[in-house]
């Protein structure tokens, strides 16, 4: 597969280690009254959707940037790649 | 040359009526795209024959009269070429000899070279007599499924009895069993435009693109290029198609944009339009050219790819159609034409097409009789010069070794003997879908040939132009290859012109559907390569395999090496028919990569022996290999185990005497491998307090902390020290094994969860040599080499310490006092580069005290001693408090894990606690893996209480001790366990201790 790097265009996929469900980067509050349930899901449960899918890359042969790789399972189409960072701040994580 | 006068049963004559034959070749005839001026000697089951260049094995074997190669592998059938190309299922040869080996080669593709050794294969004593050929008289037991149905019982007897025999019976060539000599290389391309096959198709399109200038790679399995131009008689414009064909190949030649790859199998079609390729650079040389490769496997990225592979004949499948001798009827036409060769003197055709007829012509064009043509179709034009049968099928076929005649039922009903020594069989052909399929595309069915052609889910950026589509016209492939090529460029966005074409024949192939014979009782070959036949496909009907994926395992149809080119199809039908359906209704079996066999030699390339994967040497390996260490490999790194001196003869020794040196006085040891991270920025502080599960916000500058990091389930997942050596700027260890884990997970968490931090991190592993120096002497040694205005006194550099110093006279140095053996110890940093003269002084420092150099084996001892935790019990299932760290585990702050360490099960009052364990007879070692079961109760799983971790004999102590993790373990100590190993039937008594067996208070550490 061919990952096109928002940085450095067309990359590899050898290049790029694999971790998951891009909900990773939603990590719960710590606080929260339910804190254990919450993260308990967040953790263990994850669509296993056949098509569109996005998921976590890391390019660790490379200018180690995490990246949001938005990819069709059933067909390895990819359609969007992000800047895990700027997928966060998205999301409203900052510090 | 008698061999060949008996295999071939008929006298041969001493000329040819079309050509002059040398001395054996008799079967050379004239012409085609060999050098008939040089000859080339090879040898074939030690007998020496000759060739021409432009020859195959098969074709060379041919011509010399010699249509047996090997046998088949289950009933050891007597067998020949089927075809002319890779995908050949009977001539598979070895090939070579000694080191150089290599097995199940197709004789159809072996390029010829002066000097060739071949042996053929599944024959013992010989390929004429082979005493398996028995299996052809037990065939009624080894019918489809015979492996299922025999081998079930006794289950004792399967490892003993049943898998030897059967290794021993399987199986085609033998391995030398020697280390290949030769180099295998992998390489990337780039490309506007792959263009698989270099037939008509392929060469119209490389032209178009070529000529507008686009990035062009044209690859080509075969050795020459031209595809079916250059096996045919046919005319394109004023010239021969191989005339058109070696034009086209000069120009193309001659285009800097344009790469021509002969003898290049585009083996697989991968995700996003890649595909892989072998190159084979050297196999129709003796030996490879020094410093070139035998093959490369290549990886192409090319933004669009054309299919040309052009269409594979098939047969029809009729009772002994599996004679040497018995071709596919292209396959003759392309060894008269093309290698001048003829598989016999007297061929009879048996089609269902006009394409069969064009082989007869041909053949009667080139001198050989063609004794008739057996034509299934009643009606249609009438071939002259020959006798052509119309209605008709060929029904049996005779000789042992090889074809002597065929038996013909004419549409009468009658039988009629006809005398040959070779069989053209022509069923029609199928469009090369193989690697249309590579992505889980189906082909589909097209009445119009009787054949299935690629479907619309083609692999990304993939299309399919020529005989591939189904259009089987010269004229029609030319056309649809500079169609493709103006199509592909089209959606890049390069213009180009058709290429313009020559004339070209454009008859319609007229075939009737015609799938098998169905007279007889006896065997009718489909898969030649797995002898499956007609017989084995009904069986599978009758068991109820009736699906294609079942009916391709129960029977092995299509499961050989050739992936059932040249017999899917007839399986397909003979299925079919028989749960009268249609054939697209019965289904298609898709194919996989790759296209043919690829040794795995290739799939390697360079990562063979040493180059298998990198060696990562400590900046002291250099210094440790003098003394004569013994290294471990730890991941990729080599470290030194142990280093024995002179007189010692067991590990033992040396690391007892590494151990209680360093106890005593000083031991110094390279630590370099632990994984190190600079994380500097406003907001280190707070990163590091979230990453690890005890906080560091408040850790002082020039402090030293153990850090736990979890994994967010709540279970260990690293531990390490971080030095603070500056407000914002801190450096942190990770275990040796983790260290390019926890690297990845830190990052994850700066840019996924915390992407505001003002926080930057990197990984400084290979940029310091660190040491540990360790025993009450530690100090006095380093005081020897630190530069004077650093004081390193407890006072001014106590536990847990940690600054920059200058060490030998001015070179910067990091100074941590830390401890993993528990002594009075320090870790020294110094540039990577400076590591081998840095031991070298600490070595010339220590003489004094006697001091050791120690390796892993003293460092795991120590630490068991000590009863630190190393990767033994940060084993992925435990947690903090699992390890006696729970109250390390702040609740005052969000940490990685720290709140599913909260879990209720995880906190339960038994949950296993690490503990010490001793033996209670001092004198027996402990076994690490070994399960604690109470005194008295059985050893079963349920009665478990847990499991021993690590263990060392303590030559302090002068016994053995273990860790290990115990239920309630806590609270158990002074119990005595048992100590199990089911895996010996052995048993130790222990005793429940600290797990600080050494110094329990600290006194040396703050020493």
């Amino acid at each position: 597969m061919i990952i096109n790097h928002p940085l450095l265009g067309p990359r590899d996929s050898q290049e790029f280690i694999y971790l998951g469900d891009a909900n990773l980067i939603e990590r719960p509050d710590w606080q929260a009254a339910n804190a254990v349930e919450t993260f308990h899901d967040y953790l263990y449960l994850r669509d296993n959707p056949a098509g569109e899918h996005r998921e976590l890359w890391y390019h660790e042969q490379g200018d180690r940037s995490w990246l949001v790789v938005t990819r069709n399972t059933v067909t390895h189409e990819i359609s969007k790649v992000e800047l895990a960072r700027d997928v966060a701040r998205s999301k409203g994580r900052s510090k | 040359m008698n061999q060949m006068n008996r295999i071939n049963g008929q006298p041969l004559g001493g000329t040819e009526a079309t050509g002059a034959p040398r001395s054996g070749q008799a079967n050379r005839l004239s012409g085609g795209q060999i050098d008939h001026a040089k000859t080339l000697n090879f040898r074939f089951d030690g007998k020496t024959f000759q060739g021409h260049p432009g020859d195959t094995l098969a074709s060379a074997l041919l011509a010399n009269g010699v249509r047996l190669m090997g046998r088949s592998f289950k009933y050891h059938r007597p067998r020949g070429p089927l075809t002319s190309g890779s995908e050949e299922p009977n001539a598979l040869v070895e090939l070579r000899s000694g080191a150089r080996q290599e097995p199940n080669t197709r004789a159809t593709v072996a390029e010829l070279f002066d000097g060739l050794e071949a042996m053929s294969q599944n024959r013992w004593p010989s390929l004429s007599f082979d005493a398996l050929a028995i299996n052809d008289r037990l065939s009624t037991f080894l019918t489809a499924g015979f492996y299922y149905k025999t081998f079930m019982w006794p289950k004792a007897f399967w490892e003993k009895l049943y898998e030897p025999i059967i290794r021993r019976a399987a199986g085609l060539g033998s391995l030398s069993m020697e280390t290949d000599p030769d180099l295998y290389d992998k390489g990337f391309l780039h490309a506007d435009l792959l263009i698989v096959g270099s037939g008509p198709a392929g060469l119209a399109a490389a032209l178009t693109a070529g000529r507008a200038g686009a990035q062009v790679i044209l690859a080509e399995e075969d050795f020459l290029f031209g595809g079916r131009l250059i096996a045919e008689t046919y005319r394109l414009g004023s010239g021969s198609g191989a005339d058109w064909a070696a034009a086209a190949i000069a120009e193309l030649a001659a285009m800097p944009n344009v790469r021509l790859m002969p003898r290049t199998t585009v083996i697989g079609a991968f995700d996003h339009g890649i595909t892989g390729a072998v190159e084979r650079v050297s196999d129709h040389l003796a030996v490879p050219a020094a410093g070139k490769p035998r093959q490369i496997l290549w990886r192409i990225y090319a933004k669009r790819t054309l299919l040309c592979a052009g269409a594979i004949e098939r047969p029809i499948p009729f009772e002994n159609n599996d004679r040497p001798g018995i071709l596919l009827a292209g396959a003759i036409r392309a060894y008269a034409n093309r290698w001048a060769a003829t598989p016999g003197k007297t061929v009879a055709i048996f089609t269902n097409n006009d394409d069969g007829l064009r082989t007869a012509t041909d053949l009667i064009d080139k001198g050989v009789s063609v004794a008739a043509v057996i034509d299934t179709r009643p009606e249609g034009k009438t071939l002259a010069g020959t006798t052509h049968l119309k209605g008709a099928t060929v029904i049996d076929s005779a000789g042992r070794l090889g074809l002597t005649g065929i038996t013909v039922r004419l549409g009468t009903g009658e039988t009629r003997q006809i005398a040959c020594t070779a069989l053209g069989v022509s069923g029609g052909w199928n469009p090369n879908v193989h690697l249309t399929c590579h992505q889980r595309g189906r082909p589909v069915w097209d009445a119009k040939i009787a054949a299935f052609v690629p479907g619309a889910d083609l692999p990304p950026s993939m299309s399919v132009a020529g005989a591939a589509t189904g259009d089987l016209t010269t004229s029609g492939a030319l056309a649809s290859g500079a169609a493709g090529a103006v199509a592909a460029l089209d959606a890049l966005g390069i213009t180009a012109r058709a290429a313009e074409l020559p004339e070209a024949e454009d008859a319609p192939v007229n075939v009737t559907p015609f799938w098998y014979v169905k007279h007889g009782k006896g065997r009718a070959w489909i898969d030649q390569q797995n002898d499956v036949t007609v017989k084995d496909v009904k069986l599978a009907h009758q068991e109820g395999y009736r699906s294609v994926e079942h009916l391709k395992r129960y029977t092995t149809l299509g499961m050989a090496t050739d992936q059932g080119k040249t017999s899917n199809m007839a399986g397909l039908a003979v299925m079919a028919e028989l749960t009268s359906k249609s054939i697209p209704a019965t289904g298609t079996t898709i194919f996989r990569p790759p296209y043919t066999p690829v040794p795995i030699a290739t799939f390697a390339g360079r990562s063979a022996g040493k180059d298998f994967r990198p060696v990562r040497q400590t900046p002291s390996h250099k210094w440790a290999a003098e003394q004569g260490a013994v290294f471990v490999e730890v991941g990729m790194w080599k470290r030194a185990q142990w280093f024995p001196r002179q007189g010692e003869t067991h590990w033992r020794q040396s690391v007892d005497r590494e151990v209680l040196a360093t106890r005593n006085s000083v031991g110094i040891c390279d630590v370099t491998t632990l994984g190190k991270i600079d994380v500097q920025g406003t907001d280190a502080a707070e990163f590091l307090n979230r990453v690890y599960a005890n906080p560091f916000a408040k850790l002082a500058v020039g402090k030293v902390r153990y850090g736990l990091m979890l994994r967010e389930d709540g279970m260990a997942m690293d531990d390490g020290t971080t030095a603070r050596l500056a407000e914002d700027h801190f450096v942190t260890t990770t275990t040796t094994a983790n260290a390019v884990g926890v690297y990845r997970h830190m990052e994850f968490c700066r840019q996924c969860l915390w992407p505001d931090l003002d926080v930057q991190i990197i990984s400084t592993t290979e940029a310091w040599a660190q040491f540990s120096v360790a025993g009450p002497n530690a100090r006095k040694l380093l005081q020897k080499i630190v530069d004077p205005g650093h004081d390193i006194s407890n006072e001014a550099f106590p536990y847990m310490g940690c600054g920059e110093i200058t060490v030998c006279g001015g070179l910067r140095a990091r100074l941590f006092r830390i401890s993993f053996s528990g002594e009075l110890a320090y870790e020294i940093a110094v540039p990577t580069r400076y590591g081998d003269g840095l031991i070298r002084a600490m070595v010339e420092a220590g003489k004094q005290y006697d001091s050791v150099v120690y390796g892993t084996e003293a460092l795991g001892v120590m630490r068991i001693e000590k009863g630190h935790a190393a990767g033994n019990e940060l084993n992925g299932t435990t947690t903090a408090r699992n390890l006696g760290m729970a109250g390390m585990v702040s609740k005052k702050k969000d940490a990685i894990g720290s709140t599913l360490s909260e879990r209720e099960g995880l906190n339960r009052d038994d949950v296993l606690a690490l503990v010490g364990f001793r033996p209670v007879d001092r004198s027996r070692p402990l076994v690490a893996g070994s399960h604690f079961i109470n005194v008295g109760a059985e050893a079963t799983a349920a009665n478990d209480q847990g499991y021993m971790t690590s263990v060392a004999f303590s030559p302090n102590l002068g016994h053995s001790v273990g860790l290990g993790f115990l239920k309630s373990g806590g609270a158990r100590k002074g119990e005595t366990l048992r100590a199990v190993n089911p895996l010996n039937n052995e048993e130790v008594e222990v005793e429940v201790v600290s797990a600080h067996f050494i110094d329990p208070e600290g006194d040396r550490l703050r020493a």
